[in-house]
């Protein structure tokens, strides 16, 4: 039995130690918003929030997140979340969809760790997020727009 | 025929000295060697063979982020060192590094994993170095992290990142021996003046 939180509700699942956490959360918890990509941490779709710092949940096995709180795009919140949101709806950062949960996610950790990232924090903390429709660059804006947001 | 060839591996198993462990021989196979330094230098170089083993050089890299790989090709995604050896703020080592190696679901091989994870600090890179800097760089306690020649002993022996380096995960080949052997090694090397090669 694998006991974890996610988004605010508690869980208690009697399934194989090895599964990753994305299979949980798609399959048995139906939060389908984070997403599968590579399945080898490559791409980042699958990025989710684990104690508080973003972590690639295709290649977590569930028995790491014993006694954890996960955070999935359905549920992100706070300044920085709001901010980066607000953001990427204001300049329709996503064109297919597929990566930007894992984006925001990424995009809402880097500024909870620098509220003012300059475009080299960008690179450094975005670079395990591949966007097949490269909107690199409306991602990068969105971040900056969301940094000025923070600032007030 | 057979019965011919298997006699000969037998023999040739049986002759292979107890002490070797895949690749790496143990403090024994040097004892023939009389002069002492001559000997230190040649268990220092033993310990060479897993101390530039891509397994530990991979994350001990000179400047910049770690390497993968048995060629030692840049890490993919791309990553950096960051300020505390960790990785970038929003994209720390944590990401995809867990507390053990995980096999992959879709394909093969593994994601490496340890607690805890990082690079080595830069002080104690050796990417490209000769076996005589690394020799003097890790006896230097100002670049070593303050440790004694007991402390890299116990570090090379027991130390569990260090030992991880023998248990990579699938895809990954270990490091020559064991670190039983490898402590052993150090052992004898601190014993035998800890002195370097030229």
């Amino acid at each position: 039995m694998t006991t974890f939180r996610v988004n605010g509700r508690d869980h208690d699942l009697d399934i194989d130690p090895d599964t990753p956490l994305l299979w949980v959360l798609r399959d048995e918890l139906r939060l389908t918003g984070t997403k599968f990509g590579c399945g080898i941490a490559q791409c980042g779709a699958c990025t989710v929030m684990l104690d508080g710092m973003p972590r690639r949940s295709c290649v977590t096995p569930i028995s790491m997140v014993e006694g954890s709180e996960i955070v999935t795009i359905e549920a992100i919140e706070g300044p920085e979340a709001d901010a980066v949101r607000a953001a990427w709806t204001a300049i329709d950062v996503p064109q297919c969809g597929w990566c930007q949960s894992g984006q925001i996610m990424s995009a809402t950790a880097l500024l909870q760790a620098i509220p003012k990232p300059t475009d080299g924090d960008i690179n450094d903390a975005m670079a395990g997020n591949v966007c097949r429709c490269a909107t690199y660059v409306r991602i990068r804006q969105a971040i900056h727009d969301a940094a000025k947001t923070l600032e007030g | 025929m057979k019965h011919v060839m298997w006699a000969v591996a037998t023999a040739v198993f049986c002759a292979a000295p107890v002490w070797a462990q895949d690749g790496l021989s143990g403090p024994d196979a040097f004892a023939g060697i009389a002069d002492e330094q001559a000997r230190s230098v040649a268990l220092f170089e033993e310990m060479g063979k897993v101390l530039t083993h891509p397994r530990c050089l991979n994350c001990h890299p000179v400047t910049g982020g770690p390497t993968q790989g048995d060629d030692m090709h840049p890490h993919s995604p791309p990553v950096v060192r960051g300020e505390a050896d960790f990785g970038a703020a929003g994209m720390n080592c944590n990401v995809c590094h867990g507390t053990a190696n995980m096999q992959l679901t879709s394909g093969s091989g593994s994601i490496p994993g340890h607690e805890p994870w990082s690079l080595a600090p830069v002080s104690m890179g050796w990417q490209g170095a000769s076996l005589a800097d690394i020799c003097t760089q890790i006896k230097d306690p100002e670049r070593n992290g303050g440790k004694s020649l007991e402390d890299l002993h116990e570090h090379n022996a027991h130390d569990g990142l260090v030992g991880w380096g023998w248990e990579p995960g699938e895809g990954r080949t270990p490091a020559p021996g064991s670190q039983e052997l490898f402590g052993a090694l150090t052992r004898a090397w601190i014993d035998t003046g800890a002195a370097c090669p030229s």
